[in-house]
Protein backbone atom coordinates (compact mmCIF):
# COMPACT_ATOMS: atom_id res chain seq x y z
CA UNK A 1 0.00 0.00 0.00
CA UNK A 2 3.01 2.21 0.51
CA UNK A 3 5.74 2.02 -2.09
CA UNK A 4 8.93 3.99 -1.69
CA UNK A 5 11.43 3.88 -4.53
CA UNK A 6 14.96 5.28 -4.42
CA UNK A 7 13.85 8.10 -2.18
CA UNK A 8 16.42 10.84 -1.66
CA UNK A 9 16.17 14.11 0.23
CA UNK A 10 19.04 16.55 0.42
CA UNK A 11 19.19 19.57 2.69
CA UNK A 12 21.99 21.53 1.08
CA UNK A 13 25.02 19.25 0.99
CA UNK A 14 23.57 16.81 3.53
CA UNK A 15 21.56 13.84 2.35
CA UNK A 16 19.02 13.32 5.13
CA UNK A 17 17.54 10.43 3.18
CA UNK A 18 20.08 8.80 0.90
CA UNK A 19 18.14 6.30 -1.18
CA UNK A 20 15.42 4.33 0.57
CA UNK A 21 13.37 1.57 -1.01
CA UNK A 22 10.51 0.12 0.97
CA UNK A 23 7.19 -1.55 0.39
CA UNK A 24 4.62 -1.80 3.11
CA UNK A 25 1.68 -4.13 2.58
CA UNK A 26 -1.74 -4.26 4.19
CA UNK A 27 -1.58 -6.03 7.52
CA UNK A 28 1.97 -4.98 8.20
CA UNK A 29 3.03 -2.89 11.16
CA UNK A 30 6.39 -1.58 10.21
CA UNK A 31 8.61 -0.34 13.02
CA UNK A 32 10.83 2.42 11.76
CA UNK A 33 13.97 2.58 13.89
CA UNK A 34 17.12 4.57 13.81
CA UNK A 35 19.23 7.02 15.78
CA UNK A 36 18.15 10.67 15.98
CA UNK A 37 18.80 12.35 12.67
CA UNK A 38 18.84 9.07 10.75
CA UNK A 39 16.10 10.29 8.42
CA UNK A 40 13.02 8.65 9.93
CA UNK A 41 10.95 11.80 10.24
CA UNK A 42 12.18 13.19 6.93
CA UNK A 43 11.06 10.00 5.20
CA UNK A 44 7.66 10.19 6.85
CA UNK A 45 7.33 13.84 5.85
CA UNK A 46 7.93 12.86 2.23
CA UNK A 47 5.53 9.93 2.33
CA UNK A 48 2.78 12.23 3.59
CA UNK A 49 3.56 14.97 1.09
CA UNK A 50 4.79 17.61 3.53
CA UNK A 51 8.27 17.62 1.99
CA UNK A 52 9.05 17.09 -1.66
CA UNK A 53 11.76 14.51 -2.34
CA UNK A 54 14.95 15.54 -4.11
CA UNK A 55 14.45 12.43 -6.21
CA UNK A 56 12.65 9.13 -6.01
CA UNK A 57 9.01 8.22 -5.86
CA UNK A 58 6.39 7.52 -3.24
CA UNK A 59 3.02 6.00 -4.00
CA UNK A 60 0.34 5.49 -1.38
CA UNK A 61 -2.58 3.21 -2.29
CA UNK A 62 -1.61 3.63 -5.93
CA UNK A 63 -1.53 7.43 -5.85
CA UNK A 64 1.75 9.22 -6.46
CA UNK A 65 2.22 11.65 -3.58
CA UNK A 66 3.79 14.30 -5.81
CA UNK A 67 1.46 14.19 -8.80
CA UNK A 68 -1.75 12.93 -7.19
CA UNK A 69 -1.22 14.51 -3.79
CA UNK A 70 -4.78 15.03 -2.62
CA UNK A 71 -5.93 11.51 -3.48
CA UNK A 72 -2.89 10.06 -1.73
CA UNK A 73 -3.35 12.26 1.34
CA UNK A 74 -6.97 11.15 1.65
CA UNK A 75 -5.79 7.61 2.30
CA UNK A 76 -3.25 8.62 4.96
CA UNK A 77 -3.65 9.24 8.65
CA UNK A 78 -0.57 11.05 9.86
CA UNK A 79 0.68 11.82 13.33
CA UNK A 80 3.56 14.28 12.79
CA UNK A 81 6.57 14.43 15.08
CA UNK A 82 5.65 16.03 18.38
CA UNK A 83 1.89 15.66 17.75
CA UNK A 84 1.25 19.29 16.75
CA UNK A 85 -2.25 20.65 17.28
CA UNK A 86 -3.91 24.04 17.54
CA UNK A 87 -3.39 24.77 21.23
CA UNK A 88 -6.20 27.28 21.60
CA UNK A 89 -8.78 24.72 20.50
CA UNK A 90 -10.28 21.97 22.62
CA UNK A 91 -9.90 18.38 21.40
CA UNK A 92 -13.57 18.41 20.41
CA UNK A 93 -13.16 21.56 18.31
CA UNK A 94 -9.89 20.37 16.85
CA UNK A 95 -11.20 16.95 15.84
CA UNK A 96 -14.37 18.52 14.45
CA UNK A 97 -12.19 20.81 12.35
CA UNK A 98 -10.14 17.89 11.03
CA UNK A 99 -13.33 15.95 10.30
CA UNK A 100 -14.85 18.85 8.38
CA UNK A 101 -11.70 19.39 6.34
CA UNK A 102 -11.78 15.68 5.54
CA UNK A 103 -15.27 16.21 4.18
CA UNK A 104 -17.50 14.84 6.94
CA UNK A 105 -20.57 16.58 8.28
CA UNK A 106 -23.72 15.88 10.26
CA UNK A 107 -24.26 12.41 11.74
CA UNK A 108 -21.32 10.88 9.85
CA UNK A 109 -18.99 13.43 11.37
CA UNK A 110 -20.41 12.65 14.81
CA UNK A 111 -19.89 8.91 14.27
CA UNK A 112 -16.29 9.44 13.21
CA UNK A 113 -15.64 11.74 16.15
CA UNK A 114 -17.19 9.33 18.63
CA UNK A 115 -15.10 6.42 17.33
CA UNK A 116 -11.84 8.37 17.40
CA UNK A 117 -12.54 9.74 20.87
CA UNK A 118 -13.47 6.30 22.18
CA UNK A 119 -10.37 4.66 20.71
CA UNK A 120 -8.00 7.19 22.23
CA UNK A 121 -9.79 7.66 25.58
CA UNK A 122 -10.10 11.40 25.13
CA UNK A 123 -13.49 11.72 26.79
CA UNK A 124 -12.25 13.29 30.07
CA UNK A 125 -10.47 16.22 28.39
CA UNK A 126 -12.73 16.89 25.41
CA UNK A 127 -13.52 20.46 26.39
CA UNK A 128 -10.21 21.68 27.75
CA UNK A 129 -7.89 23.73 25.53
CA UNK A 130 -5.21 21.46 24.07
CA UNK A 131 -2.51 23.81 25.41
CA UNK A 132 -3.50 22.89 28.95
CA UNK A 133 -3.36 19.12 28.41
CA UNK A 134 -0.61 16.79 29.57
CA UNK A 135 1.86 15.43 27.08
CA UNK A 136 0.08 12.08 27.05
CA UNK A 137 -3.30 13.56 26.22
CA UNK A 138 -1.82 15.80 23.55
CA UNK A 139 -0.25 12.78 21.92
CA UNK A 140 -3.60 11.04 21.98
CA UNK A 141 -5.31 14.06 20.43
CA UNK A 142 -2.78 13.76 17.60
CA UNK A 143 -3.50 10.07 17.34
CA UNK A 144 -7.26 10.65 17.29
CA UNK A 145 -6.77 13.16 14.49
CA UNK A 146 -4.82 10.60 12.47
CA UNK A 147 -7.39 7.84 13.02
CA UNK A 148 -10.46 9.97 12.49
CA UNK A 149 -11.19 9.04 8.88
CA UNK A 150 -10.27 5.38 9.42
CA UNK A 151 -7.53 5.56 6.77
CA UNK A 152 -6.03 2.51 5.07
CA UNK A 153 -2.55 3.87 5.72
CA UNK A 154 -1.30 5.15 9.06
CA UNK A 155 1.98 7.00 9.47
CA UNK A 156 2.73 7.55 13.14
CA UNK A 157 5.84 9.42 14.20
CA UNK A 158 6.56 8.30 17.77
CA UNK A 159 2.96 7.61 18.77
CA UNK A 160 3.76 6.53 22.34
CA UNK A 161 6.33 9.21 23.18
CA UNK A 162 5.39 10.83 26.47
CA UNK A 163 2.74 8.30 27.42
CA UNK A 164 2.79 6.46 30.73
CA UNK A 165 3.08 2.65 30.67
CA UNK A 166 -0.68 2.13 30.83
CA UNK A 167 -1.33 4.57 28.01
CA UNK A 168 1.46 3.00 25.98
CA UNK A 169 -0.19 -0.33 26.48
CA UNK A 170 -3.58 0.93 25.31
CA UNK A 171 -2.12 2.65 22.24
CA UNK A 172 -0.24 -0.51 21.32
CA UNK A 173 -3.37 -2.56 21.76
CA UNK A 174 -5.20 -0.12 19.49
CA UNK A 175 -2.51 -0.32 16.81
CA UNK A 176 -2.52 -4.10 16.98
CA UNK A 177 -6.29 -4.21 16.69
CA UNK A 178 -6.25 -2.03 13.58
CA UNK A 179 -3.29 -3.79 12.00
CA UNK A 180 -5.05 -6.45 9.88
CA UNK A 181 -6.98 -3.82 7.91
CA UNK A 182 -4.24 -1.26 7.41
CA UNK A 183 -0.66 -0.60 6.48
CA UNK A 184 0.94 1.04 9.49
CA UNK A 185 4.33 2.68 9.84
CA UNK A 186 5.42 3.52 13.36
CA UNK A 187 8.65 5.31 14.15
CA UNK A 188 9.99 4.80 17.62
CA UNK A 189 13.01 4.87 19.86
CA UNK A 190 11.53 2.21 22.06
CA UNK A 191 12.87 -1.15 21.06
CA UNK A 192 10.44 -3.02 23.26
CA UNK A 193 7.67 -1.40 21.22
CA UNK A 194 8.99 -3.07 18.10
CA UNK A 195 8.86 -6.46 19.78
CA UNK A 196 5.40 -5.70 21.14
CA UNK A 197 3.57 -4.53 18.03
CA UNK A 198 5.61 -4.69 14.85
CA UNK A 199 5.45 -7.42 12.27
CA UNK A 200 8.51 -5.98 10.64
CA UNK A 201 11.38 -3.78 11.73
CA UNK A 202 13.41 -1.50 9.52
CA UNK A 203 16.48 0.19 10.92
CA UNK A 204 17.74 3.23 9.08
CA UNK A 205 20.97 5.05 9.65
CA UNK A 206 22.38 8.03 7.81
CA UNK A 207 19.45 7.97 5.44
CA UNK A 208 19.79 4.33 4.38
CA UNK A 209 18.07 1.10 5.32
CA UNK A 210 20.64 -0.93 7.24
CA UNK A 211 18.41 -3.74 8.44
CA UNK A 212 15.01 -5.01 7.39
CA UNK A 213 13.30 -8.07 8.83
CA UNK A 214 10.87 -9.41 11.38
CA UNK A 215 11.74 -8.58 14.97
CA UNK A 216 12.71 -12.25 15.40
CA UNK A 217 15.12 -12.06 12.47
CA UNK A 218 16.70 -8.96 13.94
CA UNK A 219 16.97 -10.62 17.32
CA UNK A 220 18.77 -13.50 15.65
CA UNK A 221 21.52 -11.08 14.74
CA UNK A 222 22.12 -10.34 18.39
CA UNK A 223 25.21 -11.77 20.07
CA UNK A 224 22.87 -12.84 22.86
CA UNK A 225 20.55 -14.77 20.56
CA UNK A 226 20.17 -18.23 22.15
CA UNK A 227 22.83 -17.40 24.72
CA UNK A 228 22.33 -18.99 28.14
CA UNK A 229 22.77 -17.06 31.33
CA UNK A 230 23.17 -18.66 34.78
CA UNK A 231 23.48 -17.11 38.19
CA UNK A 232 25.59 -18.97 40.75
CA UNK A 233 27.81 -18.37 43.80
CA UNK A 234 31.03 -16.52 43.01
CA UNK A 235 33.30 -19.23 44.39
CA UNK A 236 32.03 -21.79 41.83
CA UNK A 237 32.25 -19.37 38.93
CA UNK A 238 35.67 -20.14 37.47
CA UNK A 239 35.24 -23.89 37.60
CA UNK A 240 31.87 -23.81 35.94
CA UNK A 241 32.99 -21.28 33.37
CA UNK A 242 35.71 -23.69 32.33
CA UNK A 243 33.17 -26.53 32.04
CA UNK A 244 30.86 -24.36 29.98
CA UNK A 245 33.67 -23.43 27.64
CA UNK A 246 34.35 -27.08 27.06
CA UNK A 247 30.83 -27.70 25.75
CA UNK A 248 30.77 -28.16 21.95
CA UNK A 249 27.86 -25.78 21.48
CA UNK A 250 29.45 -22.92 23.40
CA UNK A 251 31.75 -20.42 21.73
CA UNK A 252 32.65 -18.31 24.73
CA UNK A 253 31.68 -17.38 28.27
CA UNK A 254 31.30 -13.99 29.85
CA UNK A 255 31.43 -13.37 33.62
CA UNK A 256 29.64 -10.54 35.39
CA UNK A 257 29.72 -9.87 39.14
CA UNK A 258 26.30 -9.25 40.63
CA UNK A 259 27.73 -7.64 43.75
CA UNK A 260 25.88 -9.90 46.20
CA UNK A 261 28.36 -12.77 46.14
CA UNK A 262 26.84 -14.25 43.02
CA UNK A 263 28.08 -14.20 39.47
CA UNK A 264 26.26 -14.26 36.16
CA UNK A 265 27.79 -16.46 33.50
CA UNK A 266 26.64 -16.06 29.93
CA UNK A 267 27.47 -18.81 27.48
CA UNK A 268 27.38 -17.63 23.86
CA UNK A 269 26.40 -20.16 21.20
CA UNK A 270 28.80 -21.48 18.59
CA UNK A 271 27.38 -20.90 15.11
CA UNK A 272 23.68 -21.65 15.09
CA UNK A 273 23.88 -24.04 18.03
CA UNK A 274 21.42 -24.07 20.93
CA UNK A 275 23.51 -24.41 24.09
CA UNK A 276 20.56 -24.33 26.47
CA UNK A 277 20.15 -28.13 26.55
CA UNK A 278 23.85 -28.78 27.04
CA UNK A 279 24.05 -26.22 29.78
CA UNK A 280 21.03 -27.46 31.66
CA UNK A 281 22.29 -31.05 31.40
CA UNK A 282 25.63 -29.89 32.79
CA UNK A 283 23.81 -28.15 35.60
CA UNK A 284 21.87 -31.30 36.52
CA UNK A 285 24.64 -33.87 36.21
CA UNK A 286 27.22 -31.63 37.87
CA UNK A 287 24.80 -30.96 40.73
CA UNK A 288 25.61 -27.27 40.52
CA UNK A 289 24.19 -24.66 42.87
CA UNK A 290 22.46 -22.50 40.31
CA UNK A 291 19.89 -19.96 41.37
CA UNK A 292 18.86 -18.95 37.85
CA UNK A 293 19.18 -20.33 34.34
CA UNK A 294 17.59 -18.91 31.20
CA UNK A 295 18.07 -18.79 27.46
CA UNK A 296 17.98 -15.38 25.83
CA UNK A 297 16.04 -14.51 22.67
CA UNK A 298 18.50 -11.81 21.81
CA UNK A 299 18.70 -8.15 22.59
CA UNK A 300 17.33 -5.66 20.09
CA UNK A 301 19.25 -2.76 21.61
CA UNK A 302 22.45 -4.68 20.99
CA UNK A 303 21.55 -5.25 17.34
CA UNK A 304 20.53 -1.63 17.00
CA UNK A 305 23.79 -0.46 18.55
CA UNK A 306 25.94 -2.81 16.49
CA UNK A 307 24.28 -1.86 13.21
CA UNK A 308 24.02 1.86 13.64
CA UNK A 309 27.35 2.65 15.32
CA UNK A 310 29.20 0.43 12.90
CA UNK A 311 27.70 2.29 10.00
CA UNK A 312 28.34 5.69 11.51
CA UNK A 313 32.01 4.86 11.95
CA UNK A 314 32.28 3.59 8.40
CA UNK A 315 30.54 6.69 7.10
CA UNK A 316 33.05 8.85 8.89
CA UNK A 317 35.97 6.97 7.37
CA UNK A 318 34.72 7.34 3.83
CA UNK A 319 33.88 11.01 4.23
CA UNK A 320 37.27 11.81 5.77
CA UNK B 1 -13.26 24.09 -2.62
CA UNK B 2 -15.45 22.60 0.10
CA UNK B 3 -12.46 22.70 2.44
CA UNK B 4 -12.18 26.50 2.29
CA UNK B 5 -15.04 26.95 4.72
CA UNK B 6 -13.76 24.78 7.63
CA UNK B 7 -10.28 26.28 7.42
CA UNK B 8 -11.70 29.78 7.19
CA UNK B 9 -13.92 29.10 10.18
CA UNK B 10 -11.14 27.69 12.32
CA UNK B 11 -8.82 30.53 11.44
CA UNK B 12 -11.45 33.16 12.08
CA UNK B 13 -12.45 31.62 15.42
CA UNK B 14 -8.80 31.60 16.51
CA UNK B 15 -8.76 35.40 16.58
CA UNK B 16 -11.54 35.42 19.12
CA UNK B 17 -10.30 32.41 21.10
CA UNK B 18 -7.25 34.42 22.12
CA UNK B 19 -7.03 38.02 23.38
CA UNK B 20 -5.55 38.94 19.98
CA UNK B 21 -8.85 40.03 18.45
CA UNK B 22 -9.90 42.19 21.38
CA UNK B 23 -6.50 43.80 21.83
CA UNK B 24 -6.27 44.50 18.13
CA UNK B 25 -9.75 45.93 17.82
CA UNK B 26 -9.36 48.16 20.87
CA UNK B 27 -6.01 49.52 19.69
CA UNK B 28 -7.29 49.93 16.15
CA UNK B 29 -10.32 51.91 17.25
CA UNK B 30 -8.35 53.92 19.78
CA UNK B 31 -5.67 54.82 17.23
CA UNK B 32 -8.27 55.71 14.62
CA UNK B 33 -9.95 58.01 17.10
CA UNK B 34 -6.75 59.58 18.31
CA UNK B 35 -5.50 60.30 14.83
CA UNK B 36 -8.80 61.63 13.59
CA UNK B 37 -9.74 63.83 16.54
CA UNK B 38 -6.42 65.03 17.93
CA UNK B 39 -3.92 64.98 15.11
CA UNK B 40 -6.44 65.43 12.33
CA UNK B 41 -8.43 68.12 14.19
CA UNK B 42 -11.69 66.60 13.07
CA UNK B 43 -13.85 69.16 14.88
CA UNK B 44 -11.78 72.24 14.13
CA UNK B 45 -11.95 71.48 10.40
CA UNK B 46 -15.64 72.18 10.57
CA UNK B 47 -16.30 70.00 7.54
CA UNK B 48 -18.84 67.21 7.69
CA UNK B 49 -16.87 64.50 5.92
CA UNK B 50 -14.53 61.69 6.89
CA UNK B 51 -11.59 62.50 4.64
CA UNK B 52 -9.40 63.18 7.69
CA UNK B 53 -10.37 59.83 9.16
CA UNK B 54 -9.70 57.88 5.97
CA UNK B 55 -6.51 59.82 5.32
CA UNK B 56 -4.89 58.10 8.26
CA UNK B 57 -5.93 54.58 7.27
CA UNK B 58 -2.88 53.75 5.13
CA UNK B 59 -0.55 54.76 7.95
CA UNK B 60 -2.41 52.84 10.60
CA UNK B 61 -2.67 49.77 8.41
CA UNK B 62 1.02 49.99 7.78
CA UNK B 63 1.65 48.83 11.35
CA UNK B 64 -1.54 47.13 12.39
CA UNK B 65 -2.13 44.86 9.42
CA UNK B 66 1.37 43.31 9.48
CA UNK B 67 0.66 42.63 13.17
CA UNK B 68 -2.26 40.47 12.10
CA UNK B 69 -0.52 38.92 9.14
CA UNK B 70 2.73 38.03 10.89
CA UNK B 71 1.26 35.06 12.70
CA UNK B 72 -0.62 33.61 9.72
CA UNK B 73 2.11 31.21 8.63
CA UNK B 74 5.04 31.92 10.94
CA UNK B 75 3.14 30.55 13.90
CA UNK B 76 2.02 27.43 12.04
CA UNK B 77 5.60 26.80 11.10
CA UNK B 78 6.89 27.35 14.62
CA UNK B 79 4.34 25.14 16.37
CA UNK B 80 4.50 22.42 13.73
CA UNK B 81 0.80 22.64 12.84
CA UNK B 82 1.97 23.57 9.34
CA UNK B 83 2.82 19.92 8.87
CA UNK B 84 -0.64 18.92 9.97
CA UNK B 85 -2.35 21.49 7.78
CA UNK B 86 -0.35 20.73 4.65
CA UNK B 87 -0.78 16.97 4.91
CA UNK B 88 -4.56 17.26 5.01
CA UNK B 89 -6.16 16.51 1.64
CA UNK B 90 -6.63 20.16 0.71
CA UNK B 91 -5.08 21.92 -2.29
CA UNK B 92 -2.47 24.41 -1.17
CA UNK B 93 -4.20 27.33 -2.87
CA UNK B 94 -7.38 26.62 -0.90
CA UNK B 95 -5.47 26.68 2.38
CA UNK B 96 -3.74 29.92 1.45
CA UNK B 97 -6.97 31.58 0.31
CA UNK B 98 -8.92 30.43 3.38
CA UNK B 99 -6.37 31.78 5.80
CA UNK B 100 -6.17 35.06 3.93
CA UNK B 101 -9.94 35.45 3.77
CA UNK B 102 -10.27 34.79 7.50
CA UNK B 103 -7.71 37.49 8.30
CA UNK B 104 -9.35 39.85 5.82
CA UNK B 105 -12.77 39.27 7.32
CA UNK B 106 -11.30 40.02 10.72
CA UNK B 107 -9.86 43.36 9.59
CA UNK B 108 -13.24 44.01 7.98
CA UNK B 109 -14.89 43.64 11.37
CA UNK B 110 -12.39 45.99 12.98
CA UNK B 111 -13.06 48.50 10.21
CA UNK B 112 -16.82 48.12 10.52
CA UNK B 113 -16.57 48.84 14.24
CA UNK B 114 -15.49 52.39 13.40
CA UNK B 115 -19.14 53.07 12.53
CA UNK B 116 -19.67 55.48 15.48
CA UNK B 117 -17.58 58.03 13.65
CA UNK B 118 -19.94 57.74 10.72
CA UNK B 119 -22.89 58.26 13.07
CA UNK B 120 -21.09 61.26 14.58
CA UNK B 121 -20.49 62.95 11.29
CA UNK B 122 -24.07 62.36 10.25
CA UNK B 123 -25.27 63.84 13.53
CA UNK B 124 -23.09 66.92 13.12
CA UNK B 125 -23.89 67.64 9.53
CA UNK B 126 -24.96 66.09 6.29
CA UNK B 127 -21.97 64.40 4.68
CA UNK B 128 -21.98 62.66 1.32
CA UNK B 129 -22.65 59.13 2.48
CA UNK B 130 -21.86 57.78 -0.98
CA UNK B 131 -18.31 59.06 -0.63
CA UNK B 132 -18.07 57.55 2.83
CA UNK B 133 -19.26 54.16 1.60
CA UNK B 134 -16.78 54.29 -1.27
CA UNK B 135 -14.04 55.18 1.17
CA UNK B 136 -14.91 52.26 3.42
CA UNK B 137 -14.79 49.91 0.44
CA UNK B 138 -11.47 51.41 -0.61
CA UNK B 139 -10.10 51.10 2.89
CA UNK B 140 -11.16 47.45 3.07
CA UNK B 141 -9.53 46.70 -0.28
CA UNK B 142 -6.36 48.43 0.85
CA UNK B 143 -6.33 46.41 4.07
CA UNK B 144 -6.56 43.28 1.89
CA UNK B 145 -3.53 44.46 -0.05
CA UNK B 146 -1.46 44.98 3.08
CA UNK B 147 -2.66 41.66 4.42
CA UNK B 148 -1.71 39.72 1.29
CA UNK B 149 1.78 41.19 1.43
CA UNK B 150 2.10 40.39 5.12
CA UNK B 151 0.80 36.84 4.65
CA UNK B 152 3.30 36.09 1.90
CA UNK B 153 6.15 37.38 4.04
CA UNK B 154 4.91 35.44 7.05
CA UNK B 155 5.19 32.26 4.97
CA UNK B 156 8.90 32.86 4.54
CA UNK B 157 9.88 32.59 8.19
CA UNK B 158 8.99 30.93 11.47
CA UNK B 159 9.90 34.10 13.32
CA UNK B 160 6.98 36.44 13.81
CA UNK B 161 9.15 39.44 14.65
CA UNK B 162 11.04 39.12 11.38
CA UNK B 163 7.75 38.66 9.55
CA UNK B 164 6.40 41.83 11.15
CA UNK B 165 9.42 44.03 10.48
CA UNK B 166 9.90 42.92 6.88
CA UNK B 167 6.18 43.29 6.20
CA UNK B 168 6.15 46.82 7.55
CA UNK B 169 9.08 47.76 5.32
CA UNK B 170 7.54 46.22 2.20
CA UNK B 171 4.15 47.71 2.97
CA UNK B 172 5.81 51.06 3.53
CA UNK B 173 7.39 50.92 0.08
CA UNK B 174 4.03 50.10 -1.45
CA UNK B 175 2.41 52.91 0.45
CA UNK B 176 4.85 55.68 -0.38
CA UNK B 177 5.84 54.71 -3.89
CA UNK B 178 3.53 57.49 -5.11
CA UNK B 179 4.83 60.05 -2.64
CA UNK B 180 7.59 62.60 -3.39
CA UNK B 181 10.02 60.77 -1.08
CA UNK B 182 10.23 57.97 -3.62
CA UNK B 183 9.34 59.75 -6.83
CA UNK B 184 11.99 62.44 -6.32
CA UNK B 185 14.52 59.68 -6.31
CA UNK B 186 13.45 58.61 -9.80
CA UNK B 187 12.55 61.97 -11.23
CA UNK B 188 15.18 63.69 -13.34
CA UNK B 189 16.95 60.62 -14.59
CA UNK B 190 14.40 57.87 -15.04
CA UNK B 191 12.04 57.87 -18.03
CA UNK B 192 8.57 59.15 -17.29
CA UNK B 193 7.12 55.71 -17.93
CA UNK B 194 9.15 54.29 -15.06
CA UNK B 195 8.20 57.13 -12.75
CA UNK B 196 4.55 56.63 -13.59
CA UNK B 197 4.84 52.89 -13.14
CA UNK B 198 6.38 53.30 -9.70
CA UNK B 199 3.73 55.81 -8.78
CA UNK B 200 1.00 53.49 -9.99
CA UNK B 201 2.12 50.86 -7.48
CA UNK B 202 1.25 53.14 -4.64
CA UNK B 203 -1.58 52.32 -2.31
CA UNK B 204 -1.96 56.03 -1.67
CA UNK B 205 -2.57 56.88 -5.31
CA UNK B 206 -5.35 54.32 -5.66
CA UNK B 207 -6.80 54.78 -2.21
CA UNK B 208 -7.06 58.56 -2.48
CA UNK B 209 -8.73 58.14 -5.85
CA UNK B 210 -11.40 56.02 -4.20
CA UNK B 211 -11.80 58.28 -1.15
CA UNK B 212 -12.48 61.14 -3.55
CA UNK B 213 -15.76 59.35 -4.03
CA UNK B 214 -15.19 57.65 -7.35
CA UNK B 215 -14.86 53.91 -7.37
CA UNK B 216 -12.91 53.57 -10.58
CA UNK B 217 -12.81 49.98 -11.74
CA UNK B 218 -9.07 50.37 -12.36
CA UNK B 219 -8.42 51.12 -8.70
CA UNK B 220 -10.48 48.11 -7.68
CA UNK B 221 -8.65 45.96 -10.19
CA UNK B 222 -5.35 47.27 -8.84
CA UNK B 223 -6.10 46.07 -5.32
CA UNK B 224 -7.50 42.72 -6.43
CA UNK B 225 -4.53 42.14 -8.71
CA UNK B 226 -2.16 43.00 -5.91
CA UNK B 227 -3.93 40.62 -3.54
CA UNK B 228 -3.95 37.84 -6.14
CA UNK B 229 -0.29 38.44 -6.91
CA UNK B 230 0.79 38.18 -3.29
CA UNK B 231 -1.41 35.15 -2.66
CA UNK B 232 0.43 33.51 -5.56
CA UNK B 233 3.73 34.54 -3.98
CA UNK B 234 2.44 33.02 -0.76
CA UNK B 235 1.70 29.70 -2.50
CA UNK B 236 5.03 29.68 -4.29
CA UNK B 237 6.94 30.42 -1.07
CA UNK B 238 5.29 27.53 0.74
CA UNK B 239 5.86 25.23 -2.19
CA UNK B 240 9.52 26.21 -2.42
CA UNK B 241 9.94 25.49 1.27
CA UNK B 242 8.62 21.98 0.61
CA UNK B 243 11.31 21.42 -1.96
CA UNK B 244 14.27 23.14 -0.37
CA UNK B 245 15.46 23.54 3.19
Amino acid sequence: MIEIEALIKRFGPVAAVAGIDLKVAKGEVLGFLGPNGAGKSTTMKMVTGFLAPTSGRVTVCGHDIETDTIAAQRTIGYLPEGAPAYGDMTPRQFLTFIGRVRGYSGPRLNDKLAAAIFNTDLEPVLDQPIDTLSKGFRRRVGLAQALLHDPPVLILDEPTDGLDPNQKHSVRRLIKAMAPEKAIVVSTHLLEEVEAICTRAVIIDRGRVVADGTPAQLLARSRHHNAVTLTLPARDADAIAAKLKALPSVAGVEQNENGDGTVRLTAFPKGGALPVEDVSRLAQTGNLKISELYAERGRLDEVFYAITTHDTARGRETSA
Amino acid sequence: MSQVWPIFRREFATYFATPLAYVFIVIFLFAMGAFTFYIGNFYANGVADLSVFFGYHPWLYLFLVPAIAMRLWAEERRTGTMELLLTLPVPLWATVVSKFLAAWAFTGIALALTFPIWLTVNYLGSPDNGVILASYIGSFLMAGGYLAIGAAISAMTSNQVIAFVVSVVVCFLFTVSGAPIVLDFFQGWAPLVLVNTVASFSFLTHFSAITAGVIDIRDVIYFFTLIALFLCVNIVVIDLKRVAR
